[in-house]
């Protein structure tokens, strides 16, 4: 009897995946083109602008669309949203690729006689492919694992199926079943991830462009040009904050609960800084491991956590309630598990700080300070931990961000009584309240913000992985 | 300050020796210079020396005191050593003067006047010593890196490889600072580098090193006068190499009959030449004759390459400003004996190392 909701299901997923990726390909490398490369006036701005929507978390961004025009129950509405809170996944990627794009190679091929639109078909756009599809596999990922947003639009994914078979047999065999189609088609797009992160090290490792390349003139498309920034600024940035900003107000009318928004943002905080604290201590040896003991175990360690980073929230979810059921009853339901799962769903993030942080600190301090006479503990504390406490803390603050916004594990195992900002604003919003939702998500947007100001300034920097 | 002796030291990494059986010693308050190609063991010994890496047989023994043997291995923190990595390889997050004193006890570390005299031990300003470490120059980095080493008072200090990262005006300066600073303190001090000109001005002694094996370990004028092979002799400066016929005591030679150093038994050989040992003059009148191939000028002197009628090439070092044309013939003299080498039959005289210029990067990793 699932056959045909199987078909169903993959038909949507794949559809709205393809649609995502296509038209966050055209935004991110048309974006990154024109503040990079051009002549647009205000780059810089645009460039901060073109980074904003991560703050603003999908279901935040498909609440806040659903409840302004609630026809956008369907696939062009699931499209719209999506792709406006994913663009940046590519966008970024891609700034990074150009900016280390060598400008002599552009310069020697107009040289040649080349128009500009040769320029970025036959030498920019080679260049740019690795950046491109790394960019466009993320968005394919977060799209595999995006709960709140499609559920909040009706718009029937694996995912959503998953929670509704878990909300009506808690735990049956049909959420295990589609959970099971739903890993296997990540793991179809880890491989992928794989191959290419392979090869990426050659790709993005060049030197800074040394001298910054001449920007194209636009001339008569400058408006055009303007127009179209704006544009997708306006439908991914404006109309979102403008709606929270409506409902804010029109929620205050009606009695809003203080308190109940302090302790939420409260236990939010605690929970947010504990699992950054519990990931960073996790993936300091790993990210060690990995740059300093090079080798087939400690590789295949490092790699073994990515996975976290693929496997949708919701089933990660949905392993840890079945494991503290069947394992250790006594944990069920408690923040542990919680912690546990945030862990496991985040432990990328701080690892590639901690592995890049470590890189930097290479093994000859170590040597040199013992040849000095210093201990291994007096090394660890004088030596190591400064030289890796700003990796360190750029983890922690990924994950601590990470954890302020996530929705779906949390709604799974958060212990009775407790509330996020997350499950708070989902609650309410689930209630078609829009007004009481609104004070929720503008705290987790604007605790959102120092991360999207981090990533605009370091564009190297990976998202997720 | 103590002696360093080093004996019958062996590594290997898997199934690749890199070290079979090291003897060196090291005279207290000398500077020996590890001298050899990228790969030949050189970085490895002094890694074993520090206490880095363990051997797999062997000893080294500071002072009276075994630090690596058979059963034993003294970690790096209690061999009282001073070491100066490549690049300096100054702690980042302290400051120069943090950096300096990062050796001393907890007590010390706040005594300005150790840091004072340390700075001025290697030649800085002791302005510097609130900078950070990417506020220095590369050579400025070095000393205070030779500083930091220094100030704990190590038995040994060792250098790898110290001002090859380093450009050519600014590396002169940096090792007479450096040389000059080990003078003062009296310093025990191995030297690794692939440099011969920087083995040769600053050694006391010089170990060459080749294929993980010492093949000669003198001063630098010996080194250079009486090189053990062949190979070496190339290694250490600019050479030019002829096969010749000895008989009764001369060499016969494509430059002519040549005087020898020392007797040496009739029969084939080959000889070897500086390229200072060469003078150009007016050809005719008997002696050897070349043709000028190419002409190097470097101001100070000058670098001609000449075609010998046997079909060999020779290179002469020819100071002061009269140079030969490309395509002139000139009159070869030869001042001083040659030296002497076993023929190689069969295998080709060997290439003219190009020596004053480094035979390799400054990033190789040997």
């Amino acid at each position: 009897m699932f056959r045909p909701r199987v078909a169903e299901l993959l038909w949507n997923t794949t559809r709205l995946a393809l649609g995502t990726v296509v038209v966050c390909g055209v935004l991110g490398v048309g974006g990154a083109w024109l503040v990079e490369r051009s002549s647009v006036p205000f780059r810089r701005a645009w460039h901060v602008l073109l980074v904003a929507p991560l703050a603003v978390p999908a279901f935040v961004n498909s609440y806040a669309w659903i409840s302004l025009l609630p026809g956008l129950d369907t696939y062009a509405g699931a499209l719209l949203v999506v792709s406006l809170s994913y663009f940046p996944f590519v966008y970024l990627p891609v700034v990074a690729a150009f900016r280390g794009l060598d400008p002599a190679l552009e310069e020697t091929a107009r040289g040649l006689g080349l128009s500009n639109w040769a320029v970025f078909l036959r030498v920019q756009l080679p260049q740019l492919r690795v950046a491109l599809l790394g960019g466009s596999l993320l968005v394919a990922l977060h799209l595999l694992a995006e709960f709140g947003a499609l559920q909040m639009l009706r718009y029937p994914t694996f995912t959503t199926a998953i929670y509704d078979q878990y909300r009506a047999t808690f735990n049956g065999p049909g959420a295990t079943m589609l959970a099971g189609v739903l890993v296997l088609l990540c793991l179809v797009l880890l491989l992928a991830e794989i191959r290419l992160r392979g090869r990426r090290g050659y790709a993005s490792t060049g030197r800074g462009a040394s001298r910054p390349p001449r920007p194209v003139a636009l001339g008569r498309l400058t408006w055009p040009a303007l127009a179209a920034l704006g544009a997708v600024v306006v439908l991914a940035l404006v109309v979102p904050l403008g709606s929270l900003g409506y409902w804010m107000v029109a929620g205050a009318s009606t009695a809003f609960d203080l308190g109940a928004l302090a302790t939420t943002t409260a236990t939010t905080l605690a929970l947010a800084a504990a699992a950054a604290a519990a990931t960073v201590a996790m993936a300091l040896p790993t990210g060690w491991l990995a740059v300093r003991e090079r080798g087939r175990v400690s590789t295949l360690l490092e790699r073994a956590t990515y996975l976290g980073s693929s496997v949708p929230g919701i089933v990660v979810a949905l392993a840890l309630v079945t494991l503290s059921i069947r394992a250790t009853p006594w944990l069920y339901q408690t923040v542990p598990v919680l912690l546990a799962a945030y862990a496991i769903l985040f432990l990328p993030r701080a690892i590639v700080t901690v592995r890049a942080a470590v890189e930097q600190s290479p093994r000859l301090y170590d040597d040199v300070a013992a040849s000095l006479g210093s201990t291994a503990f007096d090394r660890l504390r004088r030596v190591t931990l400064p030289l890796l406490a700003p990796g360190l803390g750029a983890g922690a603050g990924l994950v601590f961000l990470a954890v302020v916004t996530e929705l779906t594990a949390t709604l799974l195992l958060a212990p009775t009584g407790t509330t996020t900002l997350a499950t708070a604003f989902w609650s309410a919003s689930s209630a078609l309240d829009y007004g009481a939702a609104a004070p929720y998500a503008v705290v987790m947007v604007l605790l959102s913000a120092p991360v999207t100001v981090l990533l605009s300034r370091d564009a190297r920097r990976g998202l997720t992985t | 300050m103590s002696s360093l002796t080093v004996t019958a030291l062996t590594k290997a990494f898997g199934t690749t020796p890199v070290l079979a059986g090291v003897d060196v010693h090291v005279p207290e308050g000398s500077l020996t210079a590890l001298l050899g190609p990228s790969g030949c063991g050189k970085t490895t010994l002094l890694r074993l020396i520090a206490g880095f890496d363990d051997p797999d047989s062997g000893t080294v023994t500071i002072g009276d005191r075994l630090v690596a043997g058979p059963g034993r291995g003294v970690p790096a923190r209690r061999r009282g050593i001073g070491f100066v990595p490549q690049e300096g390889g100054l702690f980042p997050h302290l400051t120069v003067a943090a950096n300096i004193s990062f050796g001393l006890p907890r007590r010390q570390r706040r005594d300005g006047g150790r840091v004072r005299d340390l700075l001025q031990v290697v030649g800085l300003d002791a302005s510097l010593a609130e900078r950070s470490p990417h506020q220095l120059s590369g050579g400025q980095q070095q000393r205070v890196a030779l500083a930091r080493a220094l100030a704990p008072e190590p038995s040994v200090v060792l250098l790898d490889e110290p001002f090859s990262s380093l450009d050519a005006t600014l590396r002169e300066d940096t090792r007479q600072a450096v040389a000059a600073a080990l003078t003062a303190t009296g310093a025990t001090a191995v030297l690794v580098t692939h440099d011969q000109a920087e083995a040769l001005s600053m050694a006391d002694q010089v170990a060459v090193l080749r294929g993980g094996r010492l093949v000669q370990l003198t001063d630098p004028r010996t080194l250079y006068r009486h090189p053990a092979d062949l190979d070496v002799a190339t290694f250490v400066g600019e050479a030019v190499v002829l096969d010749a016929d000895v008989r009764h005591g001369r060499a016969h030679s494509p430059l002519g009959e040549l005087a020898l150093d020392g007797a040496a038994p009739d029969g084939p050989a080959r000889v070897l030449l500086r390229p200072e040992q060469l003078r150009l003059g007016a050809p005719g009148g008997g002696g050897p004759q070349g043709r000028v191939r190419s002409v190097d000028f470097y101001g100070h002197d000058s670098r001609v390459r000449l075609d010998l009628a046997g079909g060999d090439t020779v290179t002469a070092r020819l100071e002061g400003a009269d140079l030969p044309a490309v395509g002139q013939d000139v009159g070869i003299t030869v001042v001083g004996p040659a030296l002497l080498f076993p023929a190689e039959p069969g295998t080709p005289v060997p290439p003219q190392v190009e020596a004053w210029v480094p035979a390799e990067g400054s990033a190789a990793l040997a």
